[in-house]
């Protein structure tokens, strides 16, 4: 090996700490898009059509999916849940349990991974394909900030709706788990019933949503930073709508504890 | 030599980095108005980062960009934004919006930027999608047209506006020869009527020696020659004579462009249509 080539290879602290200057970039990239989505989203021209435009790509769009998965989610939950509660004769709590999982984790949880897979990587590649056919440079240069135009409404758009869909996605869970438990395993529909109605209270279903408030900020969030500020063409585009749908899967998780821990007292 | 109160735009030292790679070496010209400076060099010159630069759509590592007596990488976004509404720009790739039909894409920037009514719009829009003889495709998205046809319509979004300074990403590429000379045409008319400052990016050879005041030629991030289409032709650069010669224009093309009307001239009449214009 040439001395010029050993120059150029990487020394081994910046080896070992290349992951995490890579982590503390994407960090810093995404606060700074949002800062820049706050600055642009106060300032008008308020573009309404733009954000329900997104509301229904977003909500409307993803409505019949996350209703098929809040459905089967429902359903899967009963099942486990009388399987495992009938081992010490508490098959009659199922419905208030079912009721709090989805409510407090399921719904929210389920319904962001799907809005990331479905909305966010559509997102990403828009956008990526936008900056890579210059699109993006032909807003600015007719003086209309990209920010305001694409990544404002796309935002506006995951906060109102992720909750909207959370919702739908318990509501039908919870039918879903009354099928099953109450036609298939033969509990009891009023003591369903009554569970869901004394374990469930308001604070859990607001915990639900104000998880699926800041899943809906930060998958449409991470999913405009990776199409935002794609390069490299085609495969490029598609790079950046993979990193889109994991960084998202990641964060909900990563997101979805730190929420918890703070909302919930044992 | 421009006088200084005609220089229009004036780059001073303009460096640009990408990590370790530099793509411009402190380039420095004066763009007069009303003129037209065609920018040639091949691929990987630096031609497009120039003009990226021009219209601030990048921030340059050392060196000013000074538009009407303005630096541009000083302006905020709000200033930078008002500053824009003065300058057009044709892309290379026409950035067409693929959500937009043709007459939607030309009628966006009147619809952001001025307040006409959708009738004066919608006449502004087709006019100018006539004058580009694309005006039976306004109903088409950009999905539908041709290459050459999307290049009009993007040249007709740029000149819809009709900005003071405009820029032009190699306007002429992909086009055939009669619609390459309907473009020099355009590019030509803009300058006459309007007084427009015009920078064009291009390989086209007969455009360029058609339609330069001036021409600069990079390679490699450097300025090599700068000077009218005759001085270009005379300068002891091999590169230069190379570039020129293996592009088989003739170049006694442009000996017959006696009747063009000066930058000088023509920035007059824009100033005093401007005065006209603000009593």
């Amino acid at each position: 090996m040439s001395d010029d080539e050993a120059s150029k290879r990487p020394g081994v602290l910046a080896t070992v700490f290349a992951p995490a200057k890579g982590l503390l970039e994407e960090v810093g990239t995404l606060a700074d898009l949002a800062f820049h989505a706050v600055l642009w989203g106060a300032r008008p021209p308020y573009r309404v059509s733009l954000v329900v435009t997104q509301m229904e790509f977003v909500g409307v769009q993803s409505i019949f999916l996350v209703g098929l998965v809040g459905l089967f989610t429902g359903m899967v939950f009963a099942v486990q849940t009388v399987y495992g509660f009938r081992r010490f004769g508490a098959e009659n709590m199922v419905g208030g349990v079912v009721a709090l999982t989805l409510s407090r984790e399921m719904a929210p949880v389920l319904t962001a991974i799907m809005v990331a897979a479905r909305a966010g990587s559509g997102m990403a590649a828009e956008l990526g394909n936008m900056r890579s056919s210059e699109q993006i440079d032909a807003l600015e240069t007719m003086a209309v900030n990209p920010v305001q135009y694409l990544v404002v409404p796309r935002i506006l758009a995951g906060i109102v709706m992720v909750p909207v869909l959370a919702l739908v996605f318990f509501l039908i869970g919870i039918g879903g788990s009354w099928a099953i438990g109450v036609w298939g395993m033969s509990l009891d529909p009023g003591i369903f019933a009554d569970r869901i109605k004394t374990m469930l209270v308001p604070a859990d279903l607001t915990q639900g949503l104000i998880k699926a408030l800041v899943f809906g900020f930060t998958v449409t969030l991470i999913a405009c930073r990776h199409g935002y500020y794609a390069s490299g063409g085609a495969v490029g585009v598609g790079q950046a709508t993979t990193r889109a749908v994991v960084w998202s899967v990641v964060a909900v998780f990563l997101i979805d504890y730190v929420i918890t821990s703070m909302l919930t007292t044992v | 030599m421009l006088d200084s109160t005609d220089a229009h735009v004036v780059v001073e030292g303009l460096v640009k980095r990408y990590g370790d790679r530099t793509i411009l070496h402190g380039l420095d010209m004066t763009i007069g108005r009303a003129e037209t400076l065609v920018v040639i060099g091949g691929s990987g010159a630096g031609k497009s980062t120039l003009v990226r630069h021009l219209i601030a759509l990048e921030r340059p590592t050392a060196g000013r960009i000074v538009i009407d007596g303005t630096d541009i990488a000083s302006l905020s976004d709000v200033q930078l934004a008002k500053a824009r509404r003065r300058f057009g720009m044709v892309f290379q790739k026409y950035a067409l919006f693929d959500s937009m039909s043709v007459f939607d894409n030309v009628a966006f920037p009147l619809r952001e930027q001025t307040k006409l009514s959708e009738k004066d719009i919608r006449e502004k829009a087709m006019t100018k999608l006539k004058e580009l003889g694309v005006d039976h495709a306004a109903s088409l998205m950009p999905s539908q047209i041709s290459g050459g046809m999307a290049k009009r319509v993007g040249i007709a979004r740029a000149l819809v506006m009709e900005p003071e300074l405009l820029i032009y990403d190699e306007p002429t590429s992909g086009l055939d020869p009669v619609t390459s000379r309907t473009v020099d045409a355009l590019i030509e008319e803009m300058r006459e009527r309007f007084g427009v400052t015009s920078v064009v990016i291009t390989h086209d050879m007969v455009s360029a020696f058609d339609i330069a005041d001036r021409i600069a030629m990079l390679i490699k991030g450097r300025v090599v020659a700068l000077g009218s289409p005759a001085e270009v032709l005379a300068v002891d650069n091999a590169d230069v004579q190379g570039f020129i010669s293996s592009s088989g224009v003739d170049v006694k093309r442009f000996e017959h462009r006696g009747n063009r009307k000066t930058a000088a001239e023509l920035a007059a009449r824009a100033r005093e249509r401007k005065a006209g214009r603000a009593e």
